[in-house]
């Protein structure tokens, strides 16, 4: 049967950790570019995210409008290969330290 | 000029020697060398500066992968259009054929040439949807010319690649 007297109290330290400690998600994110063109946007997002077409509408139509968008969150590492993609497909993107 | 799509093929058919000149200079436009916005526009950072680590790794080990991506797709495109050389009259029409599987390398090639273009000249996004602009009367305007004409090459590649 349980008891509560029987339980040691746990010890509580204090533990700091850097962001890249815990790879808190990092975003990957497209910048508007007057030369690309939107069809070709469309396209690549389709390619690189898996995205259905309204949605990678979408993500282009906000890079156009707004200068930029947020593609995707997560983890550095996949990150990095979301962006080399892009980079390959000359597309101007970045990975940012979501805060 | 005609473009439409033939069995494996697009085929660019009634190309005056103008516009052939201008597809035979796709290649040769995709060339950084010498400028410094086109470089830096083609080969841009991965992260703001500040991530060092980031942008360290990517200089050595992505950059040089993707240098070698976009070679290939010039190569690819400076093969296909050795076509256009083979022309015994210098001043007639000619017809270009584009490999359905080389539609991709195509994509890149006019994207780089495009980027390297616009980069070159400077030009602001006014310029570049001022699609009627007319006539060419500088370098500059002609470089304009090419963007738009290799962005209509695009769209028309991708619009066929969607129809599949």
């Amino acid at each position: 049967m349980y008891s509560s007297s029987s339980v040691e109290t746990p010890e509580i330290g204090q533990e700091t950790r850097t962001a890249e400690e815990l790879d808190l998600p990092w975003q990957v994110i497209v910048h508007n570019d007057p030369v690309n063109l939107m069809s070709y946007v469309t396209m690549v997002f389709q390619k690189v995210f898996a995205l259905p077409r309204e949605k990678a509408e979408k993500h282009m139509l906000e890079v156009h409008e707004q200068g930029r968008s947020v593609l995707w969150s997560g983890m550095r590492e996949r990150g990095e290969l979301y962006v080399q993609q892009l980079h390959g497909y000359l597309l101007l993107a970045t990975l940012e330290r979501t805060n | 000029m005609d473009i439409r799509r033939d069995q494996d093929c697009l085929e660019i058919s009634e190309l005056d020697p103008f516009l052939a000149e201008l597809l035979r200079q796709i290649p040769e436009s995709t060339n950084t060398e010498g400028a410094e916005g086109a470089k830096e526009r083609i080969f841009s950072a991965p992260a703001a500066t500040s991530e060092r680590e980031i942008c360290a790794e990517w200089k050595l080990y992505v950059e040089p992968e993707l240098q070698r991506l976009f070679q290939t797709a010039t190569e690819t495109v400076a093969s296909d259009l050795q076509q256009l050389n083979g022309s015994t009259k210098p001043f007639a029409n000619c017809t270009l054929r584009i490999p359905r599987k080389n539609s991709e390398a195509w994509l890149s090639a006019l994207n780089q040439a495009r980027l390297v273009i616009a980069a070159k000249y400077n030009f602001t996004e006014g310029e570049l949807c001022d699609h009627y602009r007319s006539p060419i009367g500088s370098r500059r305007d002609l470089g304009l010319f090419q963007v738009n004409f290799y962005g209509f090459l695009q769209e028309f590649i991708l619009n066929e690649l969607e129809k599949e």
